[in-house]
């Protein structure tokens, strides 16, 4: 493939199967415990980590690891206080963390909104080689956490009093996973921008969870589907030339709706058909002995 | 250990819990024993669920102390010993399980943090599954099963760790018929393998024969605590024997104390008999 030979794009399409890997195992928690649009507020926290990095010269991907983290660990602790000012408290959090965002990079020397636009909404073609590797590390780590300790982070987002009952570490695991939410969304951050991020953490896991039966089945179908839309998305906004991330989000909803659509057909079709086998007997010019018992009358035949 | 062994397997000692401003338990102290099947009874709000949340440590203390297996509930580790059914409308979340894979989680304690799961535990999931009638429909989604199925599915995710004492929060609440008497046969089972059982009921149903202690909650305290089926009035409560039916507040005294008139249901027996 001819685009293979441009370096910046062999480090976007790694890039985006390092985010379409761990979006959706970090999100199918979050959808889990009916809380998809935390991801969203966990990005909006990020923008201040990002704009410290550009205030103080460091690396603005280090600093919203840092940022975004300690804002997760915020809202993990609002949630499992629980209450009714908890919307409240997280409303504050997300909305003061995308506006401190802006406030502080405007005081930037840079000061480019150039570089903010990159970071809302992605720019994955400028991925640097370092981005790359510290991205590579923290993919990984999220990884390691929220597949290899499925079992125990199923049941905390399952059953939290039984999980706890059952003698797993709630807490420590509950802070691990809105720290690895928090790593995630700024590894995503390059390739959908933290506007997006969470369309990639929840918009997979709907979709599989469409047709799988199980929690592993639309886990592994998510994981799967959002490398294919990253990857589809990152090459199509290359030729086309249209922002990456966005082509992505845009390109994920369309397979939610297609998938959605088809599912639901399936499933009407398969409730005719059971309902034919079971209360109709077929018009055919042998029928069954066992479907010709006498059925309900009043059914229209077909 | 000796010790343990001889120790209660849940206890209550002068257990006060607020919640809010609201006092919910008001010094209640009680003693479970080893294979004692205990039905703790009460109307809506007189504080039987936060009882047994507050003995499994859910619900935190305002004073007095719970234990147990003869350890204080905040330094107790032991959760393999404990199977705990709660409270639920039903057992599905936002995202779809199978029924193998919440009955699974329940094998956690046995199994160790960090530990991939053995040929064992695979056999005592499908052994829960088994017991409650489910085997088949194992790897179908929780959520389409009825309401009473799904609740069979929290009691196999209770027997998947083998306990030694089983807490169950009305697990007969809004369930078919028949799911109630699979139940019953399941606790009998158990009965006989000599689980001790602690089960919160609003309506004791096809429970009644397997019982062997009754406690009565009402406003927070324990109003009676011993023989499970004495006819008649029991502390504030008019235990129908006929029906197996608890029946709250039944009197007429201004301070719900019992005056000598049965509620509704007394003298429709009377006429009965």
């Amino acid at each position: 493939m001819s685009i293979l030979h441009y370096d910046f794009m062999v480090r976007a399409l790694i890039a985006s199967v390092l985010v379409g890997l761990t979006a959706p195992a970090v999100g199918i928690y979050l959808v889990q415990r009916r809380m998809s649009l935390v991801g969203d507020g966990i990005g909006h926290i990020a923008l201040t980590g990002v704009a410290l990095g550009f205030l103080t010269g460091q690396s603005p991907v280090i600093s919203a690891v840092v940022v975004a983290a300690l804002g997760a660990v915020a809202v993990e602790l609002i949630r499992s206080r629980g209450g009714a000012s908890g919307d409240v408290a997280l409303s504050l959090l997300f909305y003061g963390g995308i506006a401190g965002g802006v406030l502080l990079i405007s005081l930037a020397p840079s000061g480019g909104n150039v570089n903010l636009l990159g970071y809302l909404f992605g720019s994955l073609l400028t991925t640097a080689p370092s981005d790359l590797i510290v991205m590579g590390v923290l993919a990984v780590a999220v990884l390691l956490f929220t597949v290899g300790l499925r079992s125990w982070l199923f049941a905390i987002c399952h059953d939290e009093e039984f999980a706890r009952v059952s003698g797993v570490p709630v807490r420590l695991l509950n802070i691990l996973l809105a720290v690895s939410a928090a790593v995630t969304v700024t590894v995503a951050m390059r390739v959908v921008g933290v506007l997006l991020v969470s369309a990639l953490m929840v918009i997979p896991v709907a979709t599989a969870q469409q047709v799988a039966r199980g929690f592993v089945a639309t886990m592994a179908g998510a994981m799967g589907l959002s490398v294919a839309v990253a990857l589809t998305g990152a090459v199509g906004s290359f030729y086309l030339d249209v922002p990456s991330g966005a082509s992505i989000v845009v390109l994920a909803v369309l397979v939610f709706v297609v998938v959605t659509a088809v599912a639901a057909a399936v499933r009407v079709w398969q409730r005719r058909s059971a309902a034919s086998r079971s209360s109709l007997p077929a018009p055919a010019p042998l029928p069954d002995p066992v479907a010709a018992e006498p059925t309900g009358a009043g059914l229209p035949g077909r | 250990m000796s010790v343990t062994e001889s120790a209660p397997v849940a206890a209550a000692e002068h257990a006060t819990v607020v919640l809010g401003e609201r006092p919910v338990l008001r010094d209640v102290s009680l003693s479970v024993t080893a294979g004692e099947v205990v039905a703790l009874l009460g109307s809506n709000g007189s504080g039987k669920s936060t009882l047994v949340r507050t003995l499994l440590g859910l619900v935190p203390l305002s004073g007095g102390s719970v234990s147990l297996f003869g350890t204080p509930t905040a330094r107790f580790g032991d959760w393999q010993r404990i199977g705990y059914v709660p409270q639920r409308a039903g057992a599905a979340t936002g995202v779809p399980a199978t029924v193998r894979e919440v009955v699974t989680s329940g094998r956690l304690a046995r199994r160790g943090f960090l530990r991939f799961a053995s040929a064992a535990d695979r056999a005592a999931v499908t052994d829960a599954l088994e017991t409650v009638g489910l085997a088949e429909r194992a790897r179908e989604r929780v959520s389409t099963l009825s309401g009473g199925q799904q609740q069979r599915v929290l009691i196999a995710r209770a027997l998947a760790g083998s306990p030694d004492l089983l807490v169950l929060d009305e697990p007969n609440a809004g369930v078919d018929a028949a799911s109630q008497r699979a139940f019953a046969e399941t606790v009998e089972r158990l009965v006989e393998r000599g689980t001790t059982l602690l089960v919160v009921l609003h309506e004791v149903g096809p429970l009644a024969e397997l019982i062997t202690r009754t406690i009565v909650l009402d406003h927070g305290r324990i109003t009676h605590d011993g023989a499970p089926w004495a006819d008649g009035h029991v502390g504030g409560y008019w235990i129908d024997t006929d029906r197996h039916h608890v029946h709250g507040n039944p009197t007429a005294s201004p301070h719900g104390e019992w005056d000598g008139v049965p509620d509704h249901a007394g003298p429709a027996k009377a006429v009965n008999r």
